[in-house]
């Protein structure tokens, strides 16, 4: 507990010095520019201040005890003695590295800050048809599978561009289908889907794996994970929506097939 | 006073819930995979505790101030009708939340390591240092870019997917002439510009412009600005790679 007490003065520095630019450019335009004093002053700085001390403790939380541990699980899944027991490049065995990188990659988007702002405001905007929950899940699946092919391009040696460019063709094909309401958002929640929690987990993962994995080098390789996981959300969020649309579709023709005839 | 409590009290079970699925994963791997006991229980239990707090005063603060402040500011720009005022906020915006996200600091730091190892730079630390700062001013002039591009396509009113599949032709064509080794920086660099105090006050701009604005809806074109900063990111860190 001493330990993160002394931490915690440490990050919240760094984080306030962070926000110091956003806080600046603000007060610069709504001072010089706009000239009106913002509504509700005094109830906007305690909220602020909740933000930063919010994320100040999330910070020192995950430092002391979340990433150190998922550090570790990283290095000690992709070490030789685990990965390399059959040096055949099969993919059973790595089965135990596609498993953890699907499944953290999952949780920790879900407890992503920034995901959890951007379901909250949809919900707000699209009059609660859109599900907080629902959207979060559809994005934690992309990002899950997102990863775990990451780990796969890693381990077969592919490069990374076929990839991308691929689900890029996937995901320009889904938006002719697509409910034209979900394709902002869609695209939104790629790049909101990595920042705090995520990043760093996913890269000791990488970094890890390319160490380890014979003829990969962590430079060239360990990157890209990341880039899987900001691209295969936006195809996985557009396929909630159309499945949700399809469903919609086929209640609304049983339901005349029951009365029409 | 008392509904704010109440509130508080259920935004901290979420935060609870949000949280299992990790301790889910990491107690299995720990037990079942790896066969090894926690270390330092006391420690684990504690930071997540702090983890649980942080969540929640975020959620709230979130909704009390990050939300309301986008919003009051796109309705005061939307009001004075000033079109260069608002390009100029949103360019100062998405450059200034940029340059100084540790994410990308550290990004550019191994960037710069690479090119000095590939032997495209001196291996000296003032030629990496000058690159990751390169780099790093080259990532945050494409966010700002990226903002402006944003704001003017809910002001007009574009269809997002022809800026955004412009925006795929662009990456694309940069990958085809990039050097190999600056690739895979450039494709992540996509995905870390975006912090976590970013994204609410831009996404709050976004919808707030878009139905302050007639004819325009805020879920079709309110949303949109984080894909455009974490799309035009790799583009530039592709050129940044080759004129180097």
């Amino acid at each position: 507990m001493m330990d993160h007490l002394a931490h915690f003065w440490h990050v919240l520095l760094a984080t306030g010095l962070d926000v110091l630019p956003i806080v600046l450019i603000i007060v610069v335009f709504q001072v010089g520019v706009l000239r009106r004093p913002l509504p509700h002053l005094r109830r906007q700085l305690i909220g602020f201040s909740y933000v930063l001390l919010g994320l100040t403790f999330f910070l020192v939380g995950l430092d002391e005890a979340l990433f150190p541990l998922g550090e570790i699980m990283a290095q000690q899944l992709t070490a030789p003695s685990v990965i390399g027991a059959n040096t055949a490049n099969s993919w059973t065995a790595y089965l135990w590295v596609y498993v953890f990188a699907a499944t953290i990659g999952f949780a920790t988007t879900v407890a992503e800050p920034a995901l959890i702002a951007v379901s909250i405001k949809a919900h707000e905007v699209s009059g609660g048809a859109i599900n907080v929950w629902g959207l979060r899940m559809a994005v934690a699946i992309g990002v899950a599978i997102g990863i775990a092919l990451g780990v796969f391009r890693i381990v077969s040696g592919i490069p990374l561009q076929y990839f991308i460019i691929s689900g890029y063709i996937l995901v320009v094909i889904q938006t002719a289908y697509a409910p034209r309401s979900i394709i902002a958002l869609a695209y939104d929640s790629g790049g909101v889907t990595t920042s705090t929690v995520t990043v760093p987990l996913v890269t000791a993962l990488g970094l890890g794996l390319a160490s380890n994995v014979p003829g990969r080098s962590p430079m060239l390789d360990g990157f890209g994970l990341i880039a899987f996981a900001s691209l295969i959300p936006i195809i996985t969020v557009m396929g909630y929506a159309q499945l949700g649309q399809w469903r919609a579709h086929r209640k609304a023709r049983q339901s005349d097939k029951l009365t029409g005839e | 006073m008392k509904q704010g409590r109440y509130k508080i009290i259920e935004l901290f079970i979420n935060s609870l819930r949000d949280l299992a699925p990790i301790v889910a994963v990491i107690a299995f791997f720990q037990f079942v995979v790896l066969r090894q006991p926690i270390p330092n229980v006391l420690n684990l239990l504690s930071g997540l505790l702090f983890v649980v707090i942080g969540l929640t005063l975020f959620v709230r603060g979130l909704e009390m101030s990050l939300f309301p402040l986008g919003e009051a500011m796109a309705y005061a720009f939307a009001r004075k009708g000033s079109l260069l005022w608002l390009l100029l906020f949103a360019f100062a915006l998405g450059f200034g939340t940029t340059i100084a996200e540790p994410a990308l600091i550290a990004v550019a730091d191994k960037a710069a390591e690479i090119a000095a190892q590939g032997g495209g730079l001196e291996n000296t630390s003032v030629a990496q240092h000058n690159y990751a700062i390169g780099l790093r001013i080259t990532v945050a002039l494409s966010v700002g870019f990226a903002i402006v591009i944003g704001v003017l396509r809910i002001l007009r009113g574009w269809p997002i997917q022809y800026v955004i599949i412009g925006g795929y032709i662009g990456v694309v064509i940069m990958t085809w002439f990039a050097p190999p080794d600056i690739i895979g920086i450039a494709y992540d660099s996509g995905g870390v510009t975006t912090s976590t105090i970013t994204v609410p006050l831009v996404t709050a701009l976004g919808v707030g412009l878009a139905s302050s604005i007639r004819g325009r809806n805020p879920m079709v074109d309110g949303f949109g600005l984080i894909a455009f900063a974490s799309l035009t990111p790799m583009i530039f860190v592709m050129a940044y790679g080759m004129l180097r």
